[in-house]
This record gives structure tokens, C-alpha cells and sequence, in this order.
């Protein structure tokens, strides 16, 4: 039999879980994450190996979800100083880079940066030659100044080629300078874009630093066997090395396992996900089997990005939120008192109104000191519940996208405290193992192919070359190491592109699959 | 004369979202450019429209074309010097501010961006008052005042000097120009004397957007729910607050309709409300019953932060609130309904002001 270990890193706690090839859970362990993380980490793997007693030769595939990256973004921490190099000049002056991105962020990465020649119009044509000795001048202006490059070019979401030219022309001056491309990272809008490739450029010290301690964490319990990959964002994993050069992927892949453990564990491939945690929940959707993308800018760290992340909406309530009453009105949070719920709710013996508590008056959950709860009135434990649940169906209400009533998914420690019958959604399921939802999540992650490139038509018709494309992101699922018989096509769009040289079209396709078994 | 800072800048771009009534692009990349500007070149120095000399040439800028290119084909900033030295030749005169023409939305930030750039004042006027999609829809055209000479260029330096019949020929040949430019110019529109600014243009416009956007940052910071203080600022009402419960968009006979339809919460419950939007919000009917209307301005915000909301973002489930302010009188004449009014949208309603059509109307 072989197996798989999947880890996910919470804010509260690290989860660990072993499941079979035919995925059945083996073992589950929920360990304190540390502030480390890296510790938090081991004792997560160490844990869950211990308790199943299984050969750990026979464990084939190892995944994490890790918080190391985000973490570092917002404590400006371990960040690479970026050498950025935007493409398109004369266009683009009037804004520069990072103009509007908090101090101690642009401070602990700007390494300096140039605006040149290159970059297109937004039909496909050149928008200024790009100059070759130019770029070698700033490449060794850059020298010994910089830990590691981002270009981004003008429309190179739509046309790619200069950031490419300028790569090559980087290597031949810096030598092994790890180099981040605007088109592989983020879409349409330049700030945006060229934000979330500076930050990807920023986080190379940090990708190296998890990847490497999660390889040797997994030796030094002795899994030997095992290929390592690293949870994205959209619900599939990349091998160590793909997380070097693409690191920024890889934050907010926790609330992405959730949404995906939770699709797995109700087998439900349409569906809202409810993520009830200490202090927030998070609300997602599953399509087709994988998290919903968000359509808007997200802010990391103060500096906004449109790279593809998880459409959610949190919400501040969880199993910790504080219940007031104020001028005869009863407030839910937003506040929690968080990890010390076992400290200070009511039924532990403390002082402090949960919606623990209220959940537990009205025998909706089996936690602490039931007699500790007796004196609240039942009427005013209904009123709360109902103001939760108005919260609640609120946040969900954000993420449908029509009057039309769904499934919601329960999941995370917190779910207990939400009833049945929420209007809107047309059966809620609280799936088994719900609290360890996010780790297997990671467990069952896929792999895929992703393409992404301009295709002249000359002669042949539009099928034909979609064809083509969604072959080539399949053959790319493959190299990645997926099961050519599971591979699906779970992302496909066609942009045509007028004035461009040759009656073209840029098409973006994502090929996804299971990961092979290996014999 | 006040002077316009960073913090200025922040609130005026936040009251452009507001009287963008839902459309006039994101003020996001204006404000940017703006800030920018200011940091480099320092504070902006802002003249009420009484204390400039009644000859002084004031030059409108503005940006035009597609705001999806905007977002990857950020201006150069020279653009503006090149522009203004070229109406100064073709006039013969020397520019002595400039103004923007559309208060709503990312052309309310270009002009400061100039201003600070070149070392002009800025004029407190406009000449909509909110945001319109197109060029003729300006107080400056009902009084006569021509588009042209309109200069247009572009970040490369290629610019092109418009003199034409008529207003509708500027914005058919700058669109043509546009296009072949990158989908994205800088233009010089609407030159005008002092005495013409003083009565054709929408005084004070940008020290109400920078009071409506300082209210809203307050209550940000807060938490405190700035309506009524909005409500008191610009004599406007509270329409409706309702969660979206449908959005409809379609093409008929080649234009963009439509409309989200609302299901009224806390004190609205048990009401509808409707909303017909095209780039901007036009019409506003509670239960059937026509609220406000075009040149009126009809402005969703979100419910609990009170952020403006752009049409794009209109939705199922979100909570919004409407509200209704009166347009400035200009647009209130037989001219002015007939340029910008709802049969221009092709609505088939009278336009009636929102003062008399809430007349009778319990609110709050």
C-alpha cells in the first residue's frame, strides 16, 4: 500500500493527515502551529507517524500548505532586495513602481528600479523597440545590488516575448540571478501585475529556506520515498522546484485546501464552503471541483495584486467571538477572545460571553461545563443565534451568484455553532472529519498544466488550434506528473487579438489531474 | 486659494467615486499619477472660479479612451507639458490653469496631476458635476463653448490638433485618433476665458468632492455611518437601502442596458427598488414609482462601509445603499435635460428634480 501525508498551516493550528492511494483517511493529528511555523511543521509529521504506526518507505507523496510566504510579506521578514525593471517607456512614467505600497514593505524590497524600452499595445503591436544595450547598462547598474529581478512588461499578459529577451539577456549579465516574469504571474492591469511579481521576486530566500526544511524535516522522520510539493492557491500542488521560482502561488493555499477538502469529504463538486475557525470564518465557493477565483484586486501585505487567489469573504465570528449588549441591542464581536476560548468562555469556567456558550445553552454543541451556561435566559440564547445566523447568511448571500438555493459544506472547529437551516441554501452537510478538512485537502491536491500563448491562425481554424493548446497543457499535466488517464481540462479561455501580425489569438488553458501513482 | 496636498488628493478621489454615480473609471490609477506629481513637484494651488481674471486662458484636461488600456498603458507624464505648450502656439496665448471637465470617476485626478506637473492652478470647477460618457456633455456646451481646438497625444509624443464644426466631430475624429494612439490619449478640450469659466462651468466642485470624501474617510476610521452627514452636505436623500437580488445586462439596438433590482432591507423591508444603469446610474424607481432620474445623480454605496460602488460591482447579495442628489441647476434648463436628460439614454420618462419628485415621499 502507499500512501500520502498532507499538512496544512493554520493561524491557531497545523494539521496533519495520512491517507491510502484510494484515499482513505489513516491518520489525523491537530498540533499547535508555532511561531516558527518550520516546528509547528515537524511536530505535525512527527505526530501523525507516530500515532498510525505505518512504513513510512510507503509513503509516496508528502504536500504542504504552508503560511510561510504571506507570513514573511506582512512581517517583512527574510525578503529578497528586488532589482525591478518595468518595460514600456515612454508610457508608464507618471506612476512608478511601488509609488503606493506601505514603506517598511517597498523599503525591505526595493533594490532599485529602471524604467525601459519595450512592451505592446494592447492590439498585439510594439509599443517601443526594446534596446538591448540599454538593458545590459541597468543589468550591471543592478550588480551586486540585488538578491533577485522582476520584469514586467506593458500588455504582457497579452504579448510575452521582450520579458522573455530581457530574461535572457539578465542571465547572460547576472549569471544564476533568480528572475520573476510579470506574464507568469499576474494578468491585466500593470501596477497590479508588477506588484505581485516583485513580491513573487522578493520571496525566493523564503521559498528555498521552506522547501528545503520540509524535505529535510520529512528525512529526519525517515520519509525517503516520498515526491514533495507545495500547496497553491487554485487547489493544486507544484514540486519544490516549481515553488522556487513561483512562491507567491502558494499564499492563501490554506482557505483553498479547506474549500477543496470540504468538496472532497461531501463529494460534492458545486457548492458554498463554510469555514467556521476561533476568531473568523471564511466563506468560498467550489465549481467544477475547485475554488472559485477571485475577480478583483486582493491587497497582500498593502500592496495590491491581481494574481489569481481564491474568492472569499471573511466574516469576524467564530467560537470565540464576544457577545455584548449594548443599549438593549445585542452585538456579536467582531472581537474574539481567540486561543484562550478555554480560558474564557463560560463553559470552561471563565468570564467572558462566547457564541460558544450560547451554542452550548441551546444544545446545539456538547463543549465544557453545560451547568456553567444554565443561568443565561433561553429567549436571549435564541436572539443571539439569530443575529449570528443573520451574519452568517449574510456573508453567504456575498458569494452566490444568484437567488438560487445551493449546498453549504461545514467545515473547520467552529461549524458546530451553525444551524440547519439557513435561508438560501438548500441542504447544509457537515461532512466527517470536518476539522481536518484543510490537511486533506492538501493530501488529495492534484496537479496541472498551465498554457498561456499567442497562436497565429494561418490556415487553420480556431477548433484546431484550441485543440492544440489544451494538448499542450495536457502534455505540461503530464511533465508534472499526472495521471494521463484523470486529466481534465478545468480552465480554458480564447482572447482574440486584432491588429496583431498573422489573425491571432491568446488562449490560457489549465489541464489538472491526479497525481500518478508510483509503483 | 487653498492648496492641495496628499491628504486632498486621497478625498477628493474618493468623493470622484461617489459623483461618478457609478461609472467615470476607477479613480484608483489618477490618484497615483496625482500623488506622484505632488510628491515631486509639491502642493497643488486650487483658485475659486471669482478670483481668476476674467481673460485668463483655462485649458481642461483630461484622459480618453478605454479604461481597460489605461490600466496597462500608464501615461508618461510629459504628455501634459506637450499638450499645453501646443494650444498656447495655436492660440497665442499663455495657459493660466487648467480644470477638470468630469468631477466623477479618474478624470477629476488627471487634471491635478497636470496642475501639479506644470505649475498651474487648478480651477474649483468642472463641467458635469458627476461623470457622463460623452464629450458633449458639459455645462460648457450649453452655453456654446466649442470642444475645439482639442489636442490629443499620445505617451510616444505623436499629437494631433483638432479644429472642427461641431463638438460631435471633435469626439468622432479624437476617438478615431485614440484608437490608432494605443486605445489611450491624453487631451487638451474646451479652452476658455475666466469670464467663461465664471458662468458656464460647476463652481466649487472639487472642494464638495473633497468634503464628501473627507465624511466618508472620517467614518472609515470610525465606524460611524456618514449618510445623514452626506445627506445634510449635498441636500440629497436616502433613496432606499436594499440587498441586490438580480442583475440584468443586454444589448438593444446596439447600446449597453442595465438594471439590478433590489430587495429592501432594515427600514425598506417589504419594498423593491430599481436601478437602470448604462456607464452610470440613470434611473431609480421604488416600487414602480420613479425616484430620480438622470441628471440627477443616483449613487449606490456599500451598505456597511459606505465605499461607492461602480456599476461593474453591482451584484447579487450585495447591500447597498441608494442615494439621490440634486444635479447642479445648469443641467435643469430645456438645453440641459435635452443634452443629458433621460430621453438622451433612451428612457421614456420626463425629467422631473429629485426635490420635487421626493415632494411627499417619507424618508428615514
Amino acid at each position: 500500500m502507499n500512501y500520502r501525508l498532507g499538512i496544512d498551516v493554520g493561524g491557531t493550528n497545523t494539521d496533519a493527515v495520512i491517507i491510502d492511494d484510494r484515499f482513505n483517511l489513516i491518520s489525523k493529528i491537530k498540533t499547535p502551529t508555532t511561531k516558527d511555523v518550520t516546528t509547528g511543521i515537524y511536530n505535525a509529521i512527527k505526530g501523525v507517524l507516530d500515532q498510525c504506526g505505518i512504513d513510512k518507505k510507503d509513503i509516496r507523496f508528502a504536500m504542504l500548505g504552508t503560511t510561510h510566504c504571506t507570513n514573511a510579506i506582512v512581517e517583512r521578514k527574510k525578503l529578497c532586495k528586488v532589482g525591478v525593471l518595468r518595460m514600456g517607456k515612454p508610457a508608464t512614467e507618471a506612476i512608478q513602481p511601488m509609488v503606493d505600497w506601505p514603506s517598511g514593505l517597498s523599503g525591505a524590497v526595493n533594490g532599485g528600479f529602471e524604467i525601459t524600452y519595450g512592451g505592446y499595445e494592447f492590439d498585439g503591436r510594439e509599443l517601443t523597440r526594446l534596446d538591448e544595450e540599454e538593458l545590459r547598462g541597468i543589468f550591471r547598474r543592478f550588480k551586486g545590488k540585488i538578491d533577485s529581478l522582476a520584469i514586467c512588461a506593458v500588455f504582457a499578459s497579452i504579448r510575452s516575448d521582450c520579458e522573455y529577451k530581457a530574461m535572457e539577456i539578465a542571465k547572460q549579465e547576472l549569471g544564476d540571478l533568480p528572475v520573476s516574469l510579470s506574464s507568469e504571474i499576474g494578468s491585466l492591469g500593470l501596477i497590479e501585475r508588477e506588484n505581485a511579481t516583485i513580491l513573487n521576486a522578493a520571496l525566493m530566500k523564503v521559498a528555498e529556506t521552506v522547501t528545503e526544511g520540509f524535505i529535510a524535516g520529512l528525512k529526519k522522520e525517515g520519509v525517503e520515498n516520498a515526491n514533495v510539493y507545495l500547496c497553491q492557491n487554485d487547489g493544486t500542488v507544484m514540486s519544490a522546484e516549481y515553488t522556487k521560482r513561483y512562491p507567491i502561488l502558494t499564499v492563501a493555499c490554506g482557505p483553498t485546501n479547506s474549500i477543496r477538502g470540504a468538496s472532497f469529504l461531501s463529494k460534492k463538486r458545486e457548492a458554498i464552503v463554510l469555514d467556521v475557525g476561533g476568531t473568523t470564518s471564511d466563506i468560498g465557493v467550489i465549481t467544477k471541483g475547485f475554488p472559485r477565483e477571485s475577480s478583483l484586486a486582493v491587497d497582500i501585505g498593502g500592496a495590491r495584486t491581481n494574481f489569481r487567489m481564491p474568492d472569499l469573504v471573511s466574516i469576524g465570528f467564530g467560537g470565540g467571538t464576544i457577545i455584548r449588549e449594548k443599549d438593549g441591542e445585542i452585538q456579536v464581536g467582531p472581537d474574539s477572545v481567540g486561543y484562550l476560548l478555554t480560558e474564557k468562555a463560560y463553559v470552561f469556567g471563565g468570564d467572558t460571553l462566547t457564541a460558544t456558550d450560547i451554542a452550548v445553552r441551546l444544545d446545539m454543541a456538547d463543549i465544557g461545563d453545560k451547568s456553567k451556561v444554565a443561568f443565561l435566559d433561553m429567549g436571549y440564547a435564541r436572539r443571539v443565534m439569530d443575529k449570528i445566523m443573520q451574519i452568517v447568511t449574510q456573508g453567504i448571500d456575498k458569494m452566490k451568484l444568484s437567488k438560487d438555493e445551493v449546498n453549504l459544506i461545514l467545515v473547520g472547529g467552529g461549524s458546530v455553532l451553525i444551524q440547519d437551516r439557513i435561508e438560501g441554501i438548500s441542504e447544509v452537510i457537515r461532512p466527517e472529519n470536518y476539522d481536518v478538512a484543510n490537511a486533506l485537502g492538501s493530501a488529495i491536491a492534484q496537479v496541472s498544466g498551465e498554457l498561456d500563448r499567442i497562436f497565429t491562425l494561418d490556415g487553420k481554424t480556431r477548433e484546431a488550434v484550441i485543440e492544440e493548446a489544451k494538448n499542450m497543457a495536457i502534455g505540461e499535466a503530464k511533465k508534472a506528473g499526472a495521471d494521463p488517464d484523470t486529466i481534465e481540462i478545468v480552465e480554458l479561455e480564447d482572447i482574440p487579438l486584432a491588429y496583431h501580425p498573422g489573425n491571432a489569438t491568446r488562449i490560457k488553458v489549465k489541464a489538472a489531474g491526479e497525481l500518478l501513482p508510483i509503483q | 486659494m487653498i492648496k492641495l496636498g496628499e491628504e486632498a488628493i486621497e478625498n477628493i478621489a474618493i468623493g470622484a467615486a461617489l459623483l461618478g454615480t457609478g461609472g467615470g473609471g476607477d479613480p484608483h490609477l489618477g490618484k497615483l499619477m496625482a500623488l506622484q506629481a505632488v510628491r515631486k513637484y509639491g502642493p497643488v494651488t486650487m483658485l475659486d472660479p471669482l478670483e481668476i481674471d476674467d481673460d485668463m486662458l483655462v485649458v481642461p484636461s483630461a484622459m480618453m479612451g478605454a479604461p481597460s488600456v489605461l490600466v496597462e498603458k500608464i501615461p508618461n507624464g510629459n504628455e501634459f507639458k506637450r499638450c499645453f505648450n501646443a494650444i498656447s502656439r495655436y492660440l497665442g496665448k499663455t495657459v493660466g490653469a487648467t480644470m477638470p471637465i468630469e468631477a466623477g470617476g479618474i478624470n477629476s485626478m488627471i487634471p491635478l496631476a497636470v496642475a501639479a506637473q506644470m505649475g498651474l492652478p487648478i480651477i474649483d470647477a468642472d463641467g458635469m458635476g458627476r461623470a457622463f460618457p460623452e464629450l458633449q456633455m458639459v455645462t460648457y456646451h450649453l452655453d456654446g463653448i466649442t470642444a475645439s481646438p482639442m489636442v490629443v497625444t499620445d505617451e510616444k509624443g505623436n499629437m494631433e490638433v483638432l479644429e472642427t464644426i461641431s463638438n460631435k466631430w471633435a469626439e468622432d475624429l479624437a476617438r478615431v485618433a485614440t484608437i490608432t494612439m494605443g486605445g489611450s490619449v491624453i487631451v487638451n478640450i474646451y479652452p476658455m476665458t475666466g469670464k467663461q469659466v465664471k458662468t458656464s462651468a460647476i463652481s466649487n466642485i472639487l472642494s464638495y468632492s473633497e468634503k464628501i470624501g473627507a465624511i466618508i474617510k472620517k467614518s472609515m476610521q470610525t465606524g460611524c455611518n456618514p449618510i445623514d452627514e452626506l445627506l445634510d452636505l449635498t441636500k440629497g436623500y436616502l433613496l432606499f437601502k436594499g440587498k441586490i437580488n438580480d442583475v440584468l445586462r443586454e444589448t438593444r439596438a446596439g447600446f449597453n442596458f442595465g438594471k439590478a433590482v433590489m430587495q429592501g432591507v432594515e427600514e425598506y423591508k417589504g419594498a423593491a427598488f430599481e436601478l437602470e444603469f448604462q456607464n452610470e446610474n440613470l434611473i431609480g424607481r421604488k416600487d414602480g414609482a420613479v425616484m430620480a432620474s438622470v441628471p440627477d445623480l443616483i449613487c449606490c454605496v456599500d451598505l456597511e462601509s459606505s465605499i461607492p460602488i461602480t456599476t461593474e460591482a453591482l451584484k447579487y447579495g450585495r447591500r447597498v445603499a441608494v442615494l439621490g442628489l440634486p444635479c447642479d441647476r445648469k443641467w435643469r434648463t430645456p438645453k440641459g435635460i435635452e443634452t443629458v436628460g433621460p430621453r438622451y439614454f433612451r428612457y421614456d420618462i420626463d425629467y422631473v428634480p429629485i426635490e420635487d419628485r421626493m415632494k411627499g415621499v417619507v424618508t428615514k
